[in-house]
């Protein structure tokens, strides 16, 4: 496939890995912040080809899960009213909330129902007027253009059956509260590439000043991870700290301009809770008052859902970067992909998940010890 | 075929014509008779079911048999390449199939729905007849049972057959050896997509038609030319990966599948990329693992080449050096990894 | 977290900005999007399509680029980058 293929080279992706080695002398920590990078790393082996000195730290970019546990519970509770057809995407079907979960929702008989893309949605208003539509949007900048597009078109056909139930949150201010932690290791980052397409490389610039940090805005294919980790290496090695595009067959710096105008539009920014860190100021998105008859929240009376804390789970540490997955003590037992305590043993690109699937010796591990009842 | 209700309800209405299925067609009275005269017979006919006994009574094919058992509820019941009548005639056929045993006798227990379209009942019987006659299968017992409509598509069906062993081979896990090598039948996912791009939600088109096909031919090419079939495993649910981890499991042996190698067609490539699912966990229903000794792998290739379902068979991996039921995958950049299940059902990612 | 993958535009449609779509060819694997947000396209072109809808249209040029980085052997180390 054009533009897939020609980055998932192997003799380059050799000849990368060669170079990498030859230039890192010191034991650095980079950051990977999206999790559909996470995916490609340990979906193609990149850690395991990585000079041994090197830490890579997996970022909270996996919208899937830090969506608040609440708005799970909330989805779930509108999926469940009469007429009320609850849209949303496959990746959020198995993850827990609070109380509960879409796909418990669906099999107790709510009508939850997967979709590709909120536009889906809105044509599926369109087509059955005695239903209520409400979308679950989850995600990051790069899916708000979408979410933004949605509720145009619904509001351009005169739909009034189609409404929103914003969980879309925004990388940069959650990155700011992780850098800040002073116990956070990363010293390098890769920015999510497509986040980027979006908002461009420029907001990019005051937190490698402030935090001293060279960012590789990065794509998602191999060469493109290990070009990036090159970057990030490259100016380490020499002091400097700087933002570069490394993913520019695909994000402009001043990013997508028609997308971010949809975006100002429909949204503005918001205080919001991030699942396994604290409120993140400005970390959400909700509706504009103009667009109230497109946001569930206003439309429908939704009762506020109450959280018991789970004390084991250390997702905000993993989300840091400064613990490891096989370093927490719930790892394993009980906390497992199909009994997740936190949001990175959630979505298959959670780090903890991640862990779990492709590192099973610190499963057997974690076993041992859970048996030795240490 | 067919039994009357424990309840014993008789349809106080005289007998009429229905384009659906109602509650009366499970009660055993007019209604069901009436079913199984209209649909079941006239497609499924053959000598034992005629007899119209409460079961068919036959003498055993061989002396060694295999049997199987499945049930399906495929959503939507139909897609480019089958519907949910041929998915059980072959997937029934290739379980046994997959013991090196020739399918023969089969059973089949529909429930249905109140509300479902009696056309379409009909056309998925007599895709099932057309698929069982092909094979040489025969549907010699069955059952209908009705209940109440609900959110479903209406029709999920309970097979069972019986396959006649006609070699003395121990085709199973047990007899995998440490220097076998795997062969993988042909290229893989296409069903696992035909089904999603079937369901209007994911609204894409030019998925191929699913490889749902019987499997048996290849099966009795490679045991005439004597191939020294070690083990056989169909890809269904959980695709390749499911199969290479369960025999790797039972097996107590370590396998490795090199990705660069297993064939994806183009379409199906495209699919899983779009929506970020991985191929090795892709369900097929036409495709087939063998592993042999590597003496006799030319050969197998050869015998396969020359059926059309497995014309585009190739080697895959390998039994490894490595620890019991461990799985690994080679990448297409050259890394190996693990090669794991998939966590429940492939849904599409938006990460 | 942002699953997308670039397609070819085969076919635009529909007047309103709001409303334009493109037929996008994955590999055979057909699918309509919105293209609201890459206005500018063109039938030919190759897109990043992410939860129905364009985000940028791929840069061959940039492609070709990052790819000549690494075409051989002799890789330049710690040559300087120009910033963004």
């Amino acid at each position: 496939m054009k533009y897939l293929d020609e980055f998932r080279d192997a003799a380059i992706v050799q000849r990368q890995a060669a170079l990498l080695h030859r230039i890192t002398t010191r034991p650095w920590t980079i950051m990977e912040i999206c999790g559909g990078q996470t995916h490609a790393i340990l979906r193609f082996g990149i850690d395991e080809i990585l000079p041994p000195s090197m830490t890579l730290i997996h970022g909270p970019g996996c919208p899937v899960c830090v969506t608040p546990a609440s708005l799970i519970d909330q989805a779930a509770f509108l999926s469940n009213l009469p007429g009320v057809v609850l849209c949303t995407y496959g990746d959020m079907l198995r993850v827990p909330g609070g109380k509960d979960d879409l796909q418990s929702a669906k099999a107790r008989g709510g009508d939850v129902r997967m979709v590709y893309s909120p536009l889906d949605a809105v044509e599926l208003a369109q087509w059955e007027p005695d239903c209520e539509v409400v979308f679950f949007a989850v995600g990051f900048e790069t899916t708000i253009p979408g979410t933004a597009l949605a509720i145009l078109r619904a509001k351009h056909r005169g739909l009034r059956n189609f409404s929103v139930l914003s969980a879309h949150v925004r990388v940069l201010p959650a990155l700011q509260v992780i850098l800040q932690e002073p116990a956070c290791r990363v010293q390098g980052l890769l920015a999510a590439g497509h986040v980027c397409t979006v908002t461009g490389c420029g907001e990019y610039e005051p937190l490698a000043r402030e935090f001293k940090i060279p960012v590789a805005v990065t794509g998602f294919e191999p060469v493109d991870i290990l070009d990036g980790i090159i970057e990030c290496v490259r100016q380490l090695e020499q002091g400097t700290a700087q933002v570069v595009n490394r993913y520019a067959r695909s994000v402009r710096a001043a990013g997508n301009p028609v997308a971010q105008a949809l975006v100002h539009e429909v949204f503005e920014p918001v205080d919001m809770e991030w699942r396994g860190l604290p409120e993140i100021p400005e970390g959400g998105f909700k509706l504009r008052n103009t667009f109230q008859e497109f946001d569930a929240a206003a439309k429908f009376a939704i009762p506020g859902m109450t959280l018991a804390k789970v004390s084991e789970c250390i997702a905000g540490a993993i989300l840091q970067g400064i613990k490891k997955p096989g370093e927490c003590p719930a790892f394993g037992h009980p906390c497992t992909p199909l009994n997740p305590l936190g949001a990175p043993m959630v979505s298959s690109e959670g780090a903890c998940a991640a862990y779990y699937r492709y590192r099973p010796q610190l499963v057997e591990i974690a076993t041992q010890e859970h048996r030795r009842g240490e | 075929m067919g039994s009357s209700d424990s309840l014993g309800g008789s349809c106080p209405v005289p007998l009429m014509r229905s384009e659906q299925v109602l509650a009366a067609h499970g009660g055993g009275g007019k209604l069901t008779a009436d079913l199984l005269t209209r649909i079941f017979r006239p497609h499924f006919s053959n000598p034992l079911l005629d007899q119209e006994h409460d079961g068919a009574v036959f003498s055993a094919p061989a002396s060694r048999l295999a049997f199987t058992a499945d049930g399906y509820v495929v959503q939507p019941l139909f897609f480019p390449g089958g519907n949910i009548g041929t998915l059980a005639i072959h997937g029934t056929a290739n379980d046994l199939a997959m013991c090196g045993a020739r399918p023969m006798y089969f059973s089949a227990c529909f429930v249905l729905e109140e509300g479902l379209s009696l056309q379409v009942l009909e056309q998925v019987v007599e895709s099932m007849g057309q698929a069982a006659r092909a094979i040489g299968v025969q549907i010699v017992a069955g059952d209908t049972k009705v209940v109440e409509r609900s959110h479903g598509t209406g029709l999920h069906l309970a097979m069972s057959g019986i396959g006649a062993i006609e070699h003395s081979l121990a085709i199973e896990p047990s007899s995998v050896r440490g220097e076998d090598v795997v062969i993988l039948s042909g290229d893989i996912g296409r069903h696992g997509i035909a089904v999603l791009a079937a369901r209007q939600q994911l609204d894409f088109q030019g998925a191929l038609p699913s490889d749902c096909a019987p499997l048996y031919a290849p099966v009795a090419a490679l045991l005439e030319a004597g191939i020294e079939i070690h083990c056989l495993r169909d890809l269904t649910r959980g695709g390749l990966a499911a199969a290479i981890v369960e025999i790797a499991g039972k097996a107590g042996l370590a396998i490795e599948i090199d990705e660069r190698l297993i064939p994806v067609a183009p379409a199906v490539r495209g699919a899983c990329e779009l929506l970020g699912l991985d191929p090795v966990h892709v369900a097929c229903e036409g495709r087939f693992i063998v592993f042999v000794p590597p003496s006799n792998v030319e050969q197998a290739l050869a015998v396969l080449h020359s059926q059309s379902v497995s014309a585009d068979a190739r080697v895959i991996g390998r039994v490894a050096a490595g620890s019991a039921g461990q799985t690994t995958r080679i990448t297409p950049v050259g890394s190996r990894r693990m090669l794991d299940l998939p966590t429940g059902e492939q849904l599409p990612r938006i990460c | 977290m942002c699953l997308a993958i670039p397609g070819k535009v085969i076919e635009l449609q529909g007047e309103h900005s709001l409303e334009r779509v493109g037929r996008i060819d994955f590999n055979g694997i057909l699918r309509d999007v919105s293209v609201a947000c890459t206005p500018e396209v063109k039938v030919g072109d190759y897109v990043l399509v992410h939860a129905g809808f364009s985000l940028s249209i791929v840069d061959e040029a940039e492609a070709l680029a990052l790819l000549a980085t690494f075409a051989d052997e002799v890789v330049h180390e710690l040559s300087p980058e120009s910033p963004t």
